[in-house]
């Protein structure tokens, strides 16, 4: 009876909150009903929809050993305490992706984004991580690729493959350029960035050799040098001489992240990733805690409005209509199809009992989708005019500080030169304009609300510390992703020659990390050359792709759910599939074809090729213009050939799916054989 | 809350691998009790172990974005 009316309760002050934020048409409106709506409708979906999925459509069985339980070798499969899987797990699919896409979607106003973060997780993106988990929990915890391959045919497992690595290259390119725009022309970002280099090496050497496995002593020891090193590049900012050594241009820090990246995929792990990913978690889960307290604590109003009238497509950000270039753009922290990567093969391998998966699957993803909103908190309390000035590019806003505060005031976000400068001076910055790529706005929002909630003399500081809390864990999914890259490339160069297969091989290390890192080194050169800043070329990309990898995942979970004799549940993953599928149809459609030069890339190339042969551009900038052509023809391609895996793999599946419900042939069902838990508790 | 603080460090520890060889150990003088016809039973060193440990936890994407 007290349960039912706390739940009544909890879905009246989700369905307020919700309301308030959707109808909200006034000046402003406090970010605690945003905490409130996501908590709420989080807490309905966990209790109600996920349980109903776990009980009804998964049908988990607490008494059914799981291959953590039969398989239990000491190492990696480990029957473990589902607290510490969830922070495992959590860890592992919490990157910068949720930080990023909110903040560049704050453009078509608060509203879009947030009602996608908060549907979009509820149905879609805990919904797959929870069945990926599950499938490969009842399949000796494979990986997405091999389950694919098994239950649906070769050609699933061929597209989940080229899927991944495709995501890999363009996620790291775009992070690579998200680093290099805080850095640019920033002594004080550039050295503390540099410094968590050094100091992940002496961490690893600690816990390698010094004191072996004392690994939280280690962290400790690391994280307190972090946060030295961000008190440090203050003094490096303010020392003349010291300054000129870390005050660059984007191309020479590109260059430099391409030489780090390679570096991090050659060294033993030990040294530099191992070590860099211990600081990056300590650092991450502490700030996101840290950013929930503050924002409840200092309940900031969040001042852009609701809608912009940038949903019509002609946003500075990045071109393209709300539909679909928000679910695009807010991929982590909605759905993302990553997940599925780390759902299967690394957390099953950990599961003590099948009904964790409701917690682990749905309640990680539902974490992670918290995260997301508060990032948009962060975008959305800094004054709509200085959100534009700091986040549009040059190219659509003008390079001087008087046109760009003309052109984005003219649009009804009111901002001024004078105030630009101070919040740049407050914040121990030169400039604050253009720096496109989310980090700095959303460390100048994180700054304003920890400034705010734990006391504003130190909002440089706070500054600086937040984009060495956005750079230290891109680093290591540049690092790790860098590593991976590497792996499947060898693994696929293994077919052509053996000995290139080898992992160990020293020559054929260091070709396929220099082929890896020269493809993300690619388009993160030709992003920063990019007059348009490139994260706008850059980030849709990435969020087909990531978007891609979803749908494969829930291809796989419909074709198995409908092959297990399922096909009334089907929709529970179906539904999402044929979301994502019409709206990376449609945004892939649009990049193609699109005569608006600001979102179809064949438009782009035409008009910069028209503009180069009559002559009408700058030297500087016809030189880099044949670059930028054959870019924008190589996207339109990549484009397609995400769009046509997708489709291949979603027609794949419906064929698997008719033939069974035909009563055709169709490859069998991959899962093990029930065997009694003996972990369970009576 | 002695209890509740003691939980939230074993947590800790547990989570960041910091116990992760007491955990080696421990498996192994459950699982390798019969095993004496079998030659270098021993358990790892230390160091021997978060060496083999580290190798083996790069081998596979461990991190998403």
């Amino acid at each position: 009876m007290l349960k039912s009316i706390i739940w009544i309760f909890v879905g009246c002050l989700g369905a307020a909150a919700v309301g308030s934020i959707a109808l909200n048409r006034g000046e402003s409106i406090n970010a605690l009903w945003f905490v409130s709506a996501a908590v709420c409708v989080y807490a309905i979906a966990y209790r109600f929809y996920a349980a109903w999925v776990a009980a009804k459509v998964l049908a988990l069985d607490a008494s059914r050993a799981t291959p953590a339980e039969r398989l239990d070798n000491g190492r990696d499969f480990v029957p473990t305490n589902r607290w510490i899987v969830f922070g495992h797990h959590f860890a592992a699919i919490a990157g910068p992706g949720p930080l990023v896409g909110p903040t560049l979607a704050a453009q078509f106003g608060y509203l879009p984004g947030t009602l996608w973060i908060l549907i979009g997780a509820v149905l879609g993106g805990c919904v797959q991580d929870m069945v990926t988990l599950f499938l490969s929990t009842r399949r000796d915890a494979r990986s997405l690729g091999q389950m694919a391959r098994e239950e649906l045919g070769a050609l699933g497992g061929s597209a989940a493959l080229i899927g991944t690595f495709a995501i890999m290259i363009i996620l790291i390119a775009v992070l690579g350029l998200v680093v290099v725009n805080a850095m640019k022309h920033s002594p004080w970002a550039t050295s503390t960035v540099a410094a968590t280099i050094p100091i992940a090496m002496l961490v690893g050497v600690y816990m390698r050799s010094f004191r072996p496995g004392q690994v939280l002593e280690a962290s400790v020891l690391g994280v307190c040098l972090l946060l030295v090193s961000v008190f440090a590049g203050g003094w490096v900012d303010h020392s003349e001489t010291l300054r000129g050594l870390f005050d660059h241009e984007g191309l020479p820090l590109a260059f430099g992240v391409i030489v780090y990246g390679f570096a991090a995929a050659v060294l033993p792990v030990w040294l530099l990733l191992a070590p860099r990913d211990y600081l990056s978690t300590f650092v991450k889960l502490g700030t996101i805690f840290l950013l929930a307290i503050a924002i409840v604590i200092l309940r900031p109003e969040v001042k852009m409005p609701a809608l912009t009238p940038f949903i019509d497509g002609t946003g500075p950000i990045f071109g393209g209509k709300l539909f679909p270039f928000v679910f695009i753009t807010i991929a982590c922290g909605a759905i993302s199809g990553f997940h599925s990567l780390i759902a299967s093969g690394t957390t099953p391998k950990l599961l003590t009992n099948e009904r964790d998966i409701h917690m682990i699957g749905y309640g990680g993803m539902l974490l992670e989708s918290f995260v997301a909103i508060m990032a948009m908190v962060a975008a959305t309390v800094l004054e709509p005019g200085v959100y534009f000035a700091i986040n549009s590019p040059p190219g659509t806003v003008g390079l001087d500080a008087p046109a760009a505060v003309a052109k984005i005031s003219s649009w009804g976000f009111p901002v001024s030169v004078e105030q630009m400068q101070s919040l740049a001076a407050q914040m121990g910055e030169a400039t604050l304009f253009a720096r496109t790529g989310g980090a700095p706005s959303l460390a100048v929002g994180m700054a304003s609300i920890f400034g705010s909630a734990f006391g504003d003399g130190l909002l440089a500081l706070w500054y600086h510390f937040a984009i060495m809390f956005e750079a230290i864990f891109i680093l290591t999914t540049l690092d790790a992703g860098t590593r991976v890259g590497r792996f499947m490339l060898q693994d696929m160069l293994g077919n052509v020659w053996r000995k290139l297969g080898q992992t160990s091989w020293m020559p054929s290390v260091i070709l396929s990390s220099a082929l890896v890192v020269a493809g993300w080194g690619y388009f993160l050169y030709i992003g920063v050359i990019d007059p348009n800043g490139g994260v706008n070329i850059l980030w849709p990309l990435f969020g087909i792709a990531n978007q891609m990898l979803a749908a494969i995942a829930l291809s796989v979970a419909s074709g198995i759910l409908i092959k297990s004799g399922k096909l009334r549940y089907a929709w529970v993953t179906g539904l999402p599939l044929v979301w994502l599928v019409t709206i990376t149809s449609t945004a892939a459609w649009q990049k193609i074809t699109s005569a608006d030069i600001r979102i179809g890339f064949y438009a782009a190339a035409e008009d910069l090729s028209g503009k180069l042969a009559s002559g009408f551009l700058a030297p500087e900038k016809a030189e880099i213009a044949p670059q930028l052509i054959f870019n924008l023809h190589l996207d339109a391609w990549l484009t397609l050939l995400f769009v046509g895996l997708l489709w291949l793999i979603v027609l794949d599946m419906l064929r698997v799916s008719y033939r069974h419900l035909a009563g055709k042939s169709v490859p069998p069902i991959c899962e093990v054989p029930h065997a009694p838990s003996r972990l369970v508790e009576s | 809350m002695p209890g509740r603080l003691n939980f939230l460090w074993q947590w800790l520890r547990r989570v960041s691998g910091d116990d992760a060889y007491e955990r080696y150990i421990e498996y192994h003088a459950r699982c390798h009790t019969n095993d004496a016809s079998l030659p270098d039973c021993s358990p790892l060193s230390k160091a021997e172990f978060f060496k083999q440990r580290q190798e083996e936890k790069w081998n596979g994407v461990k991190r998403c974005c």
